[in-house]
């Protein structure tokens, strides 16, 4: 999926040649990594305005100019999805941010969303050769963001270019991530494609789960209205294997079938008390507040609300719940983690971002029940003090109970967020489709399920990983159904 | 969008919408339900359907008027719309003949109950349905339950209509009266809680439709978990109905009250 050699900016342009001889690397890599200008933390938690104001201009030329335009550059192997990661930043560098917005298209279909929640200091970031010099990388995270976004603000979207309708039909099965970047590059190469989500909104986890403060809906509406422009067809409310069989939808003539219905299942621990009022999943939380707007006036959905709510899991759905209820209210909000931070899966700049906000950290407790009220509302919970032991199977030292050592917490509301676990709607539904013990749909190296021209790709085939890791998975399976159609 | 085609009123705070949804008609079985978005701003809520008509694409939902969400619904008139209607959500109930089947229905439960009843019917069953209300006016979907009932009986709190007495003491009779095989029920959670106590006594295997707090009804959110024989249960991918036997009714009343 390498893309180095991008039709719009190959490395042997003229103008790029020109950039690199303009300034030494010994020039570049003086220059310090931008800093991302953000609001100010106690502003911030009284309302749901986006956290991260983006860069300016300047800043970003700036930023661009660092690049070394690597030869060999490994920034994009670490790119789930392949972008061509100098050809956009020099394009940034030059000033032509149309062109580098066009580039992040040809391998992106949400790059002002990437730009947002992708965790680039793992990928992209983490293969950039300052980090060779000990020195930070290239931001490349919040160029991506900058040249996206400042396409969505000039009002001038860049609409990639579509082949010749080649007359084959794909249905998708969910509007998440996976479901939008498979339609995005099958839209491009001719494909008649419809995508179809379960909920009222298009967007799936980027609408329901990724909060206001961190992804505006309307940025993920601007990627979405820019797939509908391509000739996306969406259609909502419809819940494929319930409102349409497998059967129908071959019935209506659709080729190929990609399979993009997400993790689904919030996990709880199985403790005493978790059924109790006031305790939900994240799931449940963040889509009353984010999708189905509780706590905003004139919206009917009601959720709870409370001094003290306590969040466990150390995710970045745990820190998307505690920073959520800070912002609703709560004058303790407080994660609840088993391990140490450590080990937090959690993205580090949403735990800085957590810690300004004034978030407490219990790390090392464990839930072990809830004590609620005589009306069934939790009141309490009761937590077991824990010590890291020896690294588990996951490589991260596994937590150990310190016997007798419990303490009580007072909460108004739990928020559990420890997991998704697959949705069984679609494997239910669909007959001849394996799944794994897990839950998780089997599929082969081309992402092809055990039906044929079906596809299956991010959280329902993966159990629950990140939104870049699901689009490239969308990627992968529309050149895996292009391959397999084109041969038909 | 689904436009609102016909209303009828069943009683004060009961209505009748048939509704435009062209393949949900198509693809519901009994047991289903639908999620009901009123207008824009409005919240989900489940709704069971009662009927549908696949040819004219429209099903009908009976909505009881006990909160703003099902008021605004009970509000709306033919040629409004509902701001969206998805589904058929839920696993179908199982069907097959399993000789005397005893269906009751309390309330607006016996909407739901209907098309169970129907195919109960047509799977040869011999069919007893109870329908059972606090008075004479808020017994619904009679002429159509007895349509396809071999034996109707109404049970009203005040004597109003039927037999005087609960519903339970409607299935208790029936029991003493004849063997029963199996006994459906659906309607108000403690009503379901003390049928299942009364035939848990005879064993008979008894099956309940509950109506949990949803907000995806695709087993997303788990709002609506409760606990079957011990183990944690969406009502919605992995229901409607239970065992009723191995449902803890206490719980759910409980829960039932998280947002009161």
């Amino acid at each position: 999926m390498n893309s180095s050699n991008s039709t719009i900016s190959p490395r042997d342009a003229e103008w790029r040649q020109q950039l690199r001889d303009a300034m030494s690397a010994k020039e570049r890599t003086a220059i310090p990594r931008v800093k991302m200008p953000e609001l100010d933390p106690t502003y911030r938690v009284t309302c749901n305005d986006e956290v991260n104001q983006g860069l300016s201009a300047e800043q970003a030329v700036v930023e661009a100019t660092r690049c070394l335009d690597c030869p060999d550059p490994q920034c994009i192997t670490g790119c789930p999805v392949g972008i061509n990661i100098p050809g956009f930043i020099k394009n940034i560098q030059r000033e032509n941010f149309r062109d580098a917005a066009l580039v992040l298209k040809e391998t992106s279909a949400l790059p002002a969303v990437c730009g947002r929640v992708c965790p680039q200091e793992r990928q992209c970031e983490s293969r950039c050769i300052y980090l060779k010099m000990k020195k930070p990388a290239v931001a490349i995270g919040y160029l991506e963001r900058f040249a996206a976004d400042s396409q969505r603000l000039a009002g001038e979207e860049a609409i990639p270019q579509c082949q010749p309708a080649n007359g084959l039909r794909v249905a998708v099965v969910g509007s998440g991530p996976a479901g939008l970047s498979f339609a995005g590059d099958m839209i491009k190469l001719g494909y008649d494609v419809t995508v179809y989500e379960a909920l009222h909104e298009i967007g799936g986890v980027l609408k329901y789960g990724i909060p206001e403060f961190r992804l505006p809906n309307a940025v993920v509406d601007v990627e979405i209205n820019t797939l509908a422009k391509m000739g996306v067809k969406f259609v909502k409310d419809c819940v494929i294997g319930k409102t349409l069989s497998y059967e129908a939808l071959r019935e209506l003539g659709f080729d190929g079938i990609f399979i993009a219905s997400g993790a689904g299942l919030p996990r709880f621990m199985g403790i005493p008390g978790e059924n109790l009022i006031n305790v939900l999943s994240s799931n449940e939380y963040l889509t009353r507040i984010n999708l189905m707007g509780a706590g905003r006036p004139g919206w009917a959905t009601p959720v709870p609300k409370g001094d003290t709510v306590a969040i466990i899991g150390g995710g970045n759905t745990a820190m998307d719940s505690v920073r959520t209820a800070r912002r609703m209210g709560a004058k303790r909000a407080i994660i609840v983690y088993r391990r140490s931070e450590e080990e937090m899966p959690a993205r580090l700049e949403e735990i800085k971002h957590a810690k300004e906000e004034g978030i407490e950290f219990l790390t090392l407790h464990n839930p072990v029940e809830y004590i609620g009220d005589e009306k069934g509302h939790v009141r309490t919970m009761r937590l077991q003090r824990m010590q890291l032991g020896e690294p588990d199977a996951s490589g991260r030292r596994s937590p150990v109970p310190i016997p007798g050592d419990i303490i009580d917490v007072d909460v108004d509301v739990v928020v559990v967020s420890v997991g998704v676990s697959p949705n069984p709607l679609i494997p239910d539904a669909f007959s001849g489709l394996d799944v794994t013990r897990r839950g998780t749909l089997v599929v082969d190296d081309t992402l092809l399920t055990t039906l044929p021209t079906t596809y299956a790709g991010g959280d329902i085939v993966r159990g629950g990983a990140t939104v870049i890791l699901a689009m490239g998975d969308g990627r992968a399976a529309a050149a895996s159904m292009h391959t397999a159609l084109s041969q038909k | 969008m689904n436009k609102i085609i016909h209303k009828e009123h069943f009683s004060e705070n009961v209505v009748e919408l048939v509704v435009e949804a062209p393949l949900i008609a198509r693809s519901r079985r009994p047991g289903n339900f639908v999620i009901v978005i009123a207008d824009e701003k409005g919240e989900r809520i489940p709704l069971t359907i009662a009927d549908s008509d696949p040819a004219a694409g429209t099903i009908d939902l009976v909505i009881q008027a006990i909160g703003d969400s099902t008021r605004k619904i009970c509000a709306l008139n033919p040629g409004d719309y509902l701001h969206d209607v998805v589904g058929p959500l839920g696993r179908p109930t199982h069907i097959e003949n399993f000789g005397t089947v005893v269906c009751c229905g309390g309330g607006v439960g016996v909407a739901p109950l209907l098309p169970i009843i129907k195919a109960l019917k047509m799977a040869g069953n011999k069919v007893i349905s109870i329908l059972a209300a606090r008075n004479k006016d808020l017994i619904i979907l009679r002429d159509q339950v007895a349509e396809y009932s071999d034996d109707l009986i109404i049970m009203t709190d005040d004597g109003s209509d039927g037999r005087k007495g609960l519903v339970t003491d409607g299935v208790e009779y029936v029991i003493q009266r004849e063997h029963v095989d199996m006994v459906v029920t659906i309607g108000p959670a403690i009503m379901m809680k003390f049928v299942s106590l009364l035939t848990k006594k005879y064993e008979i295997p008894t099956v309940a439709s509950l109506n949990t707090i949803m907000v995806d009804g695709t087993g997303m959110c788990g709002a609506c978990r409760v606990t079957v024989d011990g183990k944690m249960k969406f009502v919605c991918v992995d229901g409607p109905e239970f065992d009723a036997h191995k449902v803890d009714f206490d719980e759910m009343i409980m829960r039932l009250r998280s947002y009161n």
